[in-house]
């Protein structure tokens, strides 16, 4: 099963009277309907508000309007970004049968664009995992080998993009969420600098982490998506403002004469020898392409993690507090407002959700304050102060963006600590609040692929794109999942 | 070693009504992943955490104008109980 033209593809297309909007849609939605059953990255597919904008999409394109470059496409929507009308659930049981009464922002400007929204994809409760495994219904599955997982937390988004059941998808990234599904899924992943995308509307897991961002089939894919959804949003507060780069700017520019550093302390211990080989293979493709290669050390990194899982779950402990059964929701039973809530919230969450809480209302508690919350936020200031030293030396930053590949499903679900370790190398850039994107450099001797990482400093999606689509070309990714093969 | 942590006292800060069961469980499993997050105790570094956002913005401001809001009764048809126009909740406090 091909998945079908990409973005940039069905764009020419579409202009060249090759192919309609509805055609694109069809195309999506019978892959959909020939892989949900054993991928399941679908929550909601809305066939006939889809279909209807899809016609409009394409009467407009026949009087002259043409909306840029996703108008027409069928793109997919992680379930956590509110859809006006259409059930939105973050993947939990408390917010089953929610249906917002707006759009986030992202979704406007989708609209905007002309573009098309297929449906809703899966993801970890409340985006809080790395193996879609903690939806509260039902895991998404790898389209390249059923019993691994699709990676998360956006696995629905980018298992979704693998098989074509879309031609782009939005994901959101807190810790990695965007970059090691699509990773694990052999699709492009990019996670924006921090206040580029708005955050309005996207149900908040950790604020001052979460970002917005495109899983595409390409590099070119995801410049192009990225352009239509990001840009000063009045409705979220820390929106930037300022100048935004052209992301596509050096798509074909090359890289000769640019300085890549080789992240020392994201490899060794714990990292698959196919996914460091596939790194140091790449590298060297870089080096011949002329680039300067420079091994670069940030020894923050190494408590990274431990930082993340104070921060994320500090916020997240704040975060869902709104979530309490009374103005929306799942409502439990309890003779005081006070018990209705404890008992709404029990029922309502799953349990690496309540983990996650219990962990940050302890690490944000009277007396143990400073000595996790306040030194984790030492650590991420940390962070930034190594990345800042780095890139007065390198223009880009390079890492396997997991340090393996997709692993067996139900092999981590019940470890938390082990199912952490997935985000080591995307962590950082989300703790400093940089852009990094994630593509496929190969497949390892089981046939599953691996992602390269490119980090860059913040508002530096220009050069990131840049040394991206020159590895996009060297590393010539070409192949799709081979879902037939396991059809039953 | 693992963190030793009053649960019972988290999960009610959290509001959670979890049971004994589910309490030990948490409990155990903070406490491993804790002794893992105990590691930012040996940043060896002093920065300055003063502002996370890397673009360093700081407050925003709108104009003081009356905008647009959500529909009323959109918003209400999500919740689990309402009486004309307003949420519907148990007594706050126990007793009479």
């Amino acid at each position: 099963m091909r998945p079908g033209p990409g973005v940039a593809e069905a764009g020419r297309q579409l202009r060249a009277g090759e192919t309609t909007s509805v055609r694109l849609l069809e195309g999506v939605l019978e892959r959909a309907g020939s892989s949900e059953a054993q991928v399941h990255a679908f929550l909601t597919i809305d066939r006939d508000r889809a279909l209807e904008t899809a016609a409009q999409a394409d009467a407009d394109l026949a009087d002259g309007i043409d909306r840029g470059p996703l108008h027409g496409i069928p793109i997919a929507l992680k379930d956590n970004m509110c859809t006006r009308g259409m059930e939105t659930t973050a993947a939990s049981q408390i917010l089953a049968g929610y249906r917002p009464p707006y759009d986030a922002t992202v979704v406007s400007r989708l609209g905007e664009a002309g573009a098309v929204v297929v449906g809703k994809t899966n993801l970890d409760e409340f985006a809080m995992g790395s193996s879609t495994e903690n939806s509260a219904y039902g895991p998404t599955y790898n389209p390249w080998d059923t019993t691994r997982v699709a990676g998360g937390s956006s696995g629905g988004s980018a298992a979704a993009v693998a098989i074509g059941s879309a031609t782009a998808a939005l994901g959101s990234d807190t810790g990695g969420s965007i970059r090691q599904p699509a990773a694990l899924c052999g699709v492009v992943g990019m996670k924006p600098t921090y206040g580029t995308v708005s955050r309005y509307g996207l149900i908040a897991f950790a604020s001052s982490l979460d970002q917005i961002g495109p899983l595409t089939r390409t590099v070119e894919d995801s410049a192009l998506t990225l352009e239509a959804i990001w840009g000063h949003d009045p409705f979220d507060g820390t929106s930037y403002s300022g100048d935004y780069p052209d992301p596509k700017a050096g798509l074909s520019r090359g890289v000769t004469g640019l300085r890549v550093g080789v992240v020392k302390e994201l490899s060794g211990e714990g990292y698959e020898p196919a996914v460091e080989s596939a790194t140091a293979d790449m590298v060297a493709k870089l080096e011949s392409a002329g680039v300067e290669v420079v091994e670069v050390s940030l020894p923050s990194f190494e408590i990274a993690l431990s930082a993340y899982y104070l921060i994320a779950p500090a916020e997240c402990s704040a975060n869902l507090a709104r979530f309490d059964g009374i103005r929306y929701g799942h409502r439990g039973q309890g003779a005081t407002t006070e018990a209705l809530m404890a008992r709404s919230r029990a029922e309502g969450f799953g349990p690496e959700v309540t983990r996650r809480i219990l962990l940050g209302t302890y690490a944000l508690s009277a007396g143990y304050y400073d000595a996790f919350y306040g030194q984790a936020q030492r650590v991420r200031a940390a962070i930034q102060e190594d990345f800042g030293r780095a890139y007065q030396q390198v223009d880009v930053l390079v890492s396997p963006t997991s340090p393996t590949v997709a692993f067996e499903a139900g092999a981590r679900t019940s470890d938390p600590l082990a199912m952490y370790l997935s985000d080591i190398c995307t962590i950082p850039s989300n703790l400093a609040g940089h852009p990094a994107i994630s593509l496929p450099v190969g497949l390892d001797g089981q046939g599953l692929p691996i992602g390269f990482q490119v980090m860059a400093p913040p508002l530096g999606e220009g050069v990131m794109y840049r040394v991206a689509a020159e590895v996009e070309r060297l590393a010539g990714f070409d192949v799709a999942p081979g879902l037939e093969e396991v059809a039953s | 070693m693992p963190v030793e942590i009053d649960i019972a006292y988290v999960a009610r800060l959290a509001r959670l009504d979890l049971s004994d069961e589910e309490l030990d469980e948490y409990k155990h499993q903070l406490g491993m992943i804790l002794e893992h997050a105990a590691r930012v105790q040996t940043l060896d570094a002093d920065p300055n955490p003063e502002n996370a956002h890397p673009l360093a913005l700081f407050n925003t401001f709108r104009e003081d104008v009356v905008l647009p809001s959500l529909d009323r009764d959109e918003v209400l048809e999500n919740a689990p109980e309402t009486i004309d126009g307003y949420f519907v909740v148990p007594p706050a406090m126990e007793g009479e």
